[in-house]
């Protein structure tokens, strides 16, 4: 039977390794546990110090951004958006409509009282006339485009009340205390108000009784 | 063959001011028949009930759209050959292509003027 020797690098390795275990069976002493307790335990509370003190930095700044944030919201006075200047748009905007719907009835009414006179005429003028009401018919289209349109700046003016409403409940009551608005200082300008909704104004009536 | 100007005449928008104004204009062309409805239901249920030759018809109407009244025709045994002109201020591509598809004689986009009105009657109905 052949004996086989192992190579002379492989038997070097084999010592590192069996000295190796020796060293590592040896009890080691109870200075030595602690040294390295001590080690590892300061170093461990030295890295959470740091990254909590980093963490609690970002808080911080967080909170901050919020409190800004509301008191800029807070500032904008988003109950008047909702409660009042939305509303009031919309309204207008709803009577823009009413009204313009109105004036280009009013303009047709009067295209067909002309389109009766031109019936009556003699033929080439009565053609001129006639091509006129027309023309005024064919302008008469915009009350249509423009009621689509408005309704549609109506729609987005309502998404954007919601948004606000949902972001009110999001942010609670901190919110709910807006600044004091200054007073207008200029009295004529307290009195533009433009156009009334229908019936909010006075009549030319009411007026009238004044100056009598 | 002669156009019929006295075929019954269904326009259906709901805007009073969009509906007298094509009928106005129509009466201009020499039409003497046009009834009106406010939304594609009201439509239908005219359609089935009378004798149509031509509908003009808005697409944006509540509850049922012009889109929907095209495709309830073009469904309809009886209605299906009257001739669909779709008059509105949906102008994109998609629009035209869906109403297309769905099976509109023509299609004109608001605002338009009485010639646009005579020129699509004219390739819907022939020459009157």
């Amino acid at each position: 039977m052949v004996k086989l020797t192992p190579p002379a690098h492989q038997t070097g390795l084999q010592q590192q390794i069996g000295a190796a275990l020796a060293e590592a069976r040896e009890p080691l002493s109870r200075d030595q546990v602690s040294e390295i307790i001590r080690q590892v335990m300061g170093s461990v509370e030295g890295d959470i110090a740091a990254t909590d003190a980093k963490f609690y930095r970002e808080i911080e700044a967080l909170a901050r951004y919020i409190r800004t944030a509301k008191l800029e919201i807070a500032a904008i006075r988003p109950k008047d958006i909702t409660s009042e200047h939305i509303p009031t748009a919309t309204d207008q905007l709803d009577a823009v409509v009413g009204s313009t719907e109105e004036a280009t009835n009013k303009i047709m009414d009067e295209c067909d009282v002309i389109s009766a006179i031109a019936g009556g005429l003699p033929p080439e003028q009565g053609e001129k006339l006639t091509a006129s009401v027309t023309r005024i018919f064919e302008a008469c289209n915009f009350q249509d485009l423009t009621g689509q349109r408005i309704t549609k700046v109506v729609g987005a003016l309502k998404h954007i009340e919601q948004k606000i409403a949902s972001l009110m409940v999001a942010l609670g009551e901190e919110i709910g205390a807006p600044p004091p608005v200054p007073e207008e200082s200029d009295p004529e300008k307290k009195l533009l108000n433009g156009p009334q909704m229908p019936g909010q104004g006075v009549s030319q009536d009411d007026i009238d009784r004044l100056f009598d | 063959m002669a156009v019929d100007m006295n075929m019954n005449i269904l326009i259906v928008d709901d805007y009073k001011t969009m509906l007298r104004i094509i009928s106005n204009l129509l009466k201009q062309l020499g039409f003497k028949n046009i009834e009106e409805a406010t939304d594609g239901s009201e439509a239908l249920r005219k359609l089935r009930e009378g004798h149509f030759g031509l509908v003009i018809s808005d697409w944006n109407m509540a509850p049922m759209t012009g889109l929907q009244l095209l495709k309830e025709v073009r469904a309809d045994a009886k209605l299906k050959p009257l001739p669909f002109i779709m008059v509105t201020a949906e102008s994109k591509t998609e629009n035209v292509v869906e109403a297309k598809t769905a099976g509109v004689s023509n299609y004109i986009v608001k605002p338009f003027n009485a010639e646009t009105l005579k020129t699509k009657l004219v390739s819907v109905l022939g020459q009157f």
